[in-house]
């Protein structure tokens, strides 16, 4: 079996959550094998993350070079050609920068490539039984992929829970010296930061989020007259701002906002990981959503199978009614 | 400039309920209304606003079928001058690796400064693009969403990133780009416009004419490869609530309370 | 001296003779109009063809109603009356014109005085003169809304046909005042008349003054006549000279909308090189011409729902800029000063998007200015270009491949009907043909109408069947959204569905579909809304309804079952008919029915405005004293029950369906009860 390594996205020195999850990958690949961490960057921030990743991986490559102080992706590919070895398993997170580095990393590795992978079933001679979705995550699929040349997966971020596990004590291999100049046809210029709406819906607790099922933009209000009396704020899915009927600051989602509320009322949305994906701490998911097979309800707690355009105006009478009369005893009927 | 966007037909998910066929080895097709990828069609949009501000023309391709004409008139219809079909019964079976190998050949056959394909497909593999662009040896740059042509042959593009904030990038010509939804408003094609281009012929390319490297495409070749669909077992998932819908606002008033939703 | 005062042609003007000045004057006044006409008509004649020229029975009665009866006038009570006086006035002096004109040149028309025709005519200059004065005081001081912020060359113009009567006075008072001094015949004038009022006001004055006057009053007569004659076709009184011609040439054919060009058969469309009106001259020479006729009046734009809601459409506004528009582009001297696109630099598109179609400019405008044809075929340019506002693409392309704008799926079209409406499947299954339409067929809210028109349909004994999934959306609107090819591959594939069934008669209970059908499908057995149908059974006595307790019920026209086709009586029959039903009519109603806020793809599209148009129109309903609103339109069911949950009046009103009504109220047992 070959030598899996977990590439680590990092930001302000600090290990992406997936740091933790791509260990788990790795084991349920190749259990017999500890997976070795490969972190790029440059300077302090590089670091501090290979020092705190010591606990989950026993070994970490570390590439420190200036013009990976960015990751570019094309130069990221120069740097772990230069240091993993012919045929190895190569595991990457599947978000923004994996869809960049992954299929051409596979390429020039010659290796197999199976993008956003959400489960691993194992390995039978030389090929690795795996699954993912497909058609926006209507229906899973059985997947196949060869080894025999090495394998570049990328994991969908999530996927694979982390569990405690032994500390790993974790060495860190400086690898620098491996990776000659590193130029590219591509180059980093800047990063133009999102524009701050009016409302940072990343520190509210309680969000009510709408997607496509709005249906149209003047029903947006029906979601704000809610917000209003339960105090919330609106977010929403990424075709709402596709549509234009929100502001990007609003997205919740792997290319939009995190956030990480105590409470989060999905309507309208289908429960695409991207949009999941910007979802964390656990929170008390309420999907509401008139297509009872939506993928959301695989994922929230509670699920009403209703018209939201009908239930939203309901719920909002009703928080109306208690919040006038505090602590009255209500009648079940 | 020479652009060429590569193209993809695909069932039209928004409406459709997927529904796996009997055994599980396809998806039920017969009510299924298809139509061409949408990022691939902002990535048409992208290259015709290019050309109309620097010159030149837009050609779509497609691999597939004779099914998959129709895409490609589309496309036509929105602007696209040529429109080119690859096809070829070893093709079928190709995985990611195979397509890319496939449009190589045809990108080599031509001239192109730019190649545009749409960040992902039906499959969400997001992966044909930078595949393409690695066995071409070219740059690329995926999730694109923002194209400005500078002089001396390169381009200054955004990529989206986590957080809704833009990575600016410059990048030399040739290069792939795989374009983000939402990069601009693309153009209405009507009925006319389609009955207009139905009858220009559009070219079919099989393996012999682009002298593909035949290890590489099919389903001999292909690396990765599905067995199957399957609807994954419901696991825990939600509670449903069930009533009236005085009764479900009921339940989820508690439980609101009982989590801390109600200020 | 004294001859002089009879003969203007021979009077001397300073240095020249009458009879050389006026025929100065009268050929270059004539040779000016001529050519301005000319220069205007030049536009016209490089413009779209529009077949006009049929049926000139049928036209001659609409001049007669509308231009000669000015039929639309009195729907604006006080400036209706205002304005048909001044016409008739101006009709009454037409000979009187003439006949002053050519005193000038020959003095065998001098005029005579005292019989009936002299009364008339004198009368009928003082009237106008004094309709000139309180149009301008009106103008000035309590102008209407609608009259906007033109007002300064509407005075200026005003001012000079009083001139102009008052000339004519003074001309015929100086006259008489003349003989009466001189000790002659008596001049017999109308009391209180102009010319009366100027003979005694000159009654002091000397001969030789009195000369001076008739002379200089024939004079201002002359030049304010000719002035007036070349200024008209700078402005909006132009419409005296084509408002004939506008009317004349009006539209005859209800509810259809023109086709693309005239004179090409849908099968040569293809070879069309661009669709719509693009630039100027791709309207047709009736649309410049009412772009001419506009007397911006603004009762148009007083009725427009759009322009109510506060969505940059203005029907008026539309008119007098194109007209402008042409005006810079074909001047009367020098040459073309602009060459602004039309959809996106004239107009703006979400101005184009904006219009619902529903008519009430076309219903109000005196001089039957079309606006419909000429939205739709702006509209038909923008998706020619590719324009089409990005909210209807999705819309658009269900259509296109599911025959409904939903994107719901062809086999679940009937599923409505819960398996007890028969399909119908080949010829001769059935006599009647229940036309659903998208809406019903597949809106949750909505399908309930359907299920109550067939059951209603089933107790009349009807031998009725849908198609089923082989229906498609009618196309009504599709077509008037500018998106022409789609709807005629909806309508080939509805219309070659309906023939195959064989049925002879189509109901709908959707008015678009309804008009679509009658209007825009060709060949179709005869087509009946279903508010007719139970109006029928209600008068013969084969429905019987039950009373209902309370609530306030106002009926709400939908424009396409109203406006557009005239049926007005059927639905109230029908309300009026169940017992106990209190009805209300609110002030607008009938042919001045506020749209409820568009049907069809309109549902779809984001219009920038201030205000729901439903919202306006159930506040209409409240303030009217209504607690139910009635209407028999699926579009306006949505609108107006979408519109009084915004409007915040949930549980002081509600709507229903006429259908849903009778379904309701019907007395079962008639016939056979069918368990939908």
């Amino acid at each position: 079996m070959a030598r899996i390594f977990a590439y680590i996205v990092h930001k302000s020195g600090v290990p992406d959550d997936t740091a933790a999850e791509l260990p788990v990958a790795a084991r349920k690949i190749d259990p017999t094998q500890p997976c070795t961490a490969i972190v790029t960057g440059w300077g302090a921030d590089l670091d501090r993350v290979c020092e705190s990743l010591r606990g989950s991986y026993s070994e970490i490559w570390k590439i420190a070079k200036e013009p990976l102080a960015y990751p570019n992706a094309a130069l990221v590919r120069k740097a772990l050609l230069s240091v993993v070895p012919a045929g190895s398993i190569v595991l990457v997170p599947h978000a923004h920068f994996g869809v960049d580095l992954s299929p051409g990393l596979s390429i020039r590795m010659d290796a197999a490539y199976l993008p956003d992978v959400v489960d691993i079933e194992g390995v039978e001679a030389d090929w690795l039984k795996a699954v993912r979705q497909e058609f926006g995550g209507q229906v899973s699929a059985h997947m196949r992929c060869n080894l025999s040349t090495g394998a570049v997966l990328n994991i969908r971020p999530g996927a694979f829970r982390p569990s405690e596990g032994p500390a790993a004590a974790g060495q860190i291999v400086d690898k620098t010296a491996d990776v000659g100049a590193l130029t590219a046809r591509r180059r980093y210029l800047e990063t133009a930061a999102a524009e701050m709406g009016d409302v940072d819906i990343a520190k509210e607790p309680v969000l009510i989020s709408i997607g496509r099922g709005i249906g149209e933009q003047e029903n947006i209000a029906i979601a704000e007259d809610l917000a209003e009396a339960m105090g919330a704020a609106v977010s929403c899915s990424r075709p709402v701002v596709d549509a234009k009927w929100m502001d990007k600051s609003r997205q919740v989602g792997s290319s939009g906002q995190t956030v990480r509320p105590k409470v989060y009322l999905a309507c309208g949305i289908s429960g695409s990981f991207q949009h999941l994906a910007g979802i964390k701490g656990n929170p008390f998911i309420v999907a509401i959503n008139k297509n009872p097979k939506a993928p959301i309800f695989r994922v929230a707690e509670v699920g009403i199978v209703d018209d939201l355009l009908e239930f939203l105006p309901a719920l909002a009478a009703r928080v109306r009614e208690e919040s006038c009369v505090p602590g009255k005893e209500r009648q079940r009927s | 400039m020479e652009i060429l966007v590569c193209i993809k037909r695909v069932p039209d998910t928004s409406e459709n309920e997927i529904q796996i066929e009997g055994a599980g080895t396809d998806i039920a097709r017969d009510d299924l209304v298809y139509s061409v990828n949408e990022p691939d069609n902002y990535a048409v949009e992208e290259a015709l606003q290019i050309v109309g501000r620097t010159g030149g023309s837009v050609t779509v391709v497609t691999v597939g079928g004779e099914e998959d004409e129709e895409v490609l008139r589309r496309e036509m219809a929105m602007g696209a001058t040529r429109g080119v079909l690859i096809s070829d019964d070893s093709f079928q079976g190709s995985d990611g690796r195979g397509i890319a190998a496939i449009l190589k050949a045809f990108v080599q056959r031509g001239h192109y400064d730019l190649i545009l394909t749409g960040v992902q497909a039906d499959g969400g593999c997001a992966q044909v693009g930078g595949m393409l662009a690695a066995l071409l040896d070219y740059p690329f740059a995926s999730l694109v969403t923002s194209i400005e042509v500078l002089e001396g042959r390169k381009l200054k593009i955004g990529r989206e990133i986590e957080g809704g904030g833009k990575e600016i990038n410059a990048i030399d010509l040739p290069c792939v780009l795989s374009i983000q939804t939402g990069i601009n408003e693309p153009r209405y094609v009507g009925m006319r416009g389609i009955r207009q281009i139905a009858s220009v012929p559009i070219p079919t390319l099989g393996a012999a004419e682009l002298g593909v490297e035949t290890e590489l495409v099919g389903a001999i070749a292909a690396k990765v490869k599905r067995t199957g669909y399957f609807v994954p077992a419901a696991g825990k998932g939600a509670e449903m609530l069930a009533g009236s819908r005085e009764e479900v606002v009921e339940k989820l008033m508690d439980l609101l309370k009982a989590k801390g939703g109600l200020n | 001296m004294q001859e002089s005062i009879d003969s203007i042609a021979g009077a001397w003007f300073w240095l020249i003779r009458g009879r050389d000045l006026f025929l100065f004057l009268h050929l270059l006044g004539l040779a000016c109009f001529g050519y301005i006409v000319t220069r205007r008509l030049t536009p016209l004649l490089r413009a779209q063809r529009d077949f006009r020229f049929d049926r000139p029975l049928a036209r001659l009665g609409k001049v007669l109603q509308f231009w000669l009866a000015q039929w639309r006038h009195p729907r604006y009570r006080f400036a209706g009356t205002i304005h048909i006086l001044i016409f008739a006035g101006f009709l009454l002096l037409a000979s009187r014109a003439f006949a002053v004109l050519a005193m000038g040149i020959s003095d065998r028309f001098a005029g005579e005085s005292g019989g009936l025709y002299s009364a008339i005519r004198d009368y009928a200059s003082t009237v106008v003169f004094l309709c000139m004065a309180i149009a301008i005081v009106r103008r000035l001081a309590f102008a209407p809304a609608r009259y906007g912020r033109r007002s300064a060359d509407a005075i200026f113009l005003l001012a000079l046909i009083a001139i102009l009567m008052a000339a004519d006075g003074a001309f015929e008072g100086s006259l008489a005042a003349f003989h009466a001094r001189q000790g002659g015949a008596a001049m017999l004038l109308p009391p209180l008349s102009l010319p009366w009022l100027f003979k005694a006001v000159f009654a002091s004055a000397t001969l030789m003054a009195l000369v001076n006057l008739h002379l200089g009053a024939y004079l201002t007569h002359e030049v304010t006549f000719f002035f007036l004659l070349c200024y008209r076709p700078f402005g909006i009184q132009f419409h005296v000279e084509t408002s004939l011609f506008a009317i004349y040439f009006s539209k005859l054919d209800r509810g259809t909308v023109k086709p693309v060009r005239w004179g090409v058969a849908d099968e040569q469309l293809d070879a069309v090189p661009s669709f719509g009106v693009k630039k100027i001259e791709d309207f047709t020479w009736k649309h410049l011409l009412d772009f001419y006729s506009c007397a911006d009046c603004g009762r148009c734009a007083d009725h427009c729902p759009a322009n109510a809601a506060g969505r940059p459409l203005s029907p008026r506004a539309l008119s007098i800029k194109t007209r402008d528009y042409l005006f810079r582009h074909y001047p009367v001297f020098g040459a073309s000063t602009d060459g602004m696109p039309l959809a996106g630099g004239l107009y703006s598109e979400d101005e184009l998007w904006s219009c619902t179609t529903c008519g009430a400019c076309e219903a109000e405008c005196p001089l039957l200015v079309e606006y419909i044809d000429k939205i739709v075929d702006l509209r038909r340019g923008l998706v020619d270009d590719g324009k089409a506002p990005q909210a209807l693409h999705k819309p658009l392309k269900s259509l296109e491949s599911r025959g409904n704008p939903f994107g719901k799926m062809e086999k679940k079209r009937a599923d409505w009907a819960q398996g007890a409406v028969r399909i119908l499947n080949g010829g001769g299954s059935a006599d009647t043909l229940y036309f659903v339409d998208s809406i019903t067929s597949y809106d949750d809210r909505i399908q309930s109408i359907g299920r109550a028109t067939a059951r209603i349909l089933a107790s009349l004994g009807e031998n009725f069947g849908i198609l089923g999934a082989k229906e498609r959306d009618s196309g009504h609107d599709v077509r008037r959204f500018g998106e022409e090819m789609l709807f005629q591959a909806l309508r080939d594939h509805n219309a070659e569905n309906i023939r195959a069934s064989g049925v002879r008669r189509i109901v709908t209970a959707d008015p678009h579909a309804y008009n679509a059908l009658k209007h825009d499908y060709k060949d179709m057995p005869r087509v009946e809304h279903v508010s007719q149908a139970i109006a029928r059974a209600v008068s013969t006595g084969q429905i019987r309804l039950n009373a209902v307790e309370n609530g306030v019920f106002t009926y709400h026209d939908p424009c396409y079952l109203g406006r557009h086709n005239g049926i007005y009586d059927d639905p109230r029959e029908v309300l009026d008919a169940i017992p106990g039903l209190h009805r209300v009519e609110m002030p607008r109603c009938r042919d001045r029915s506020f749209c409820c806020g568009g049907g069809g793809l309109a549902l779809f599209y984001e219009a920038k405005e201030e205000q729901r148009m439903g919202v306006l129109r159930v506040r209409m309903a409240a303030d009217a004293g209504a607690s139910v609103v009635v209407t028999a339109c699926p579009f306006c069911m949505v609108n107006i029950e979408d519109a009084i949950k915004v409007a915040g009046l949930e549980g002081q009103m509600t709507a229903i369906d006429l259908a849903e009504l009778v379904d309701r109220q019907m007395v079962v047992g008639h016939a056979s009860a069918c368990p939908v």
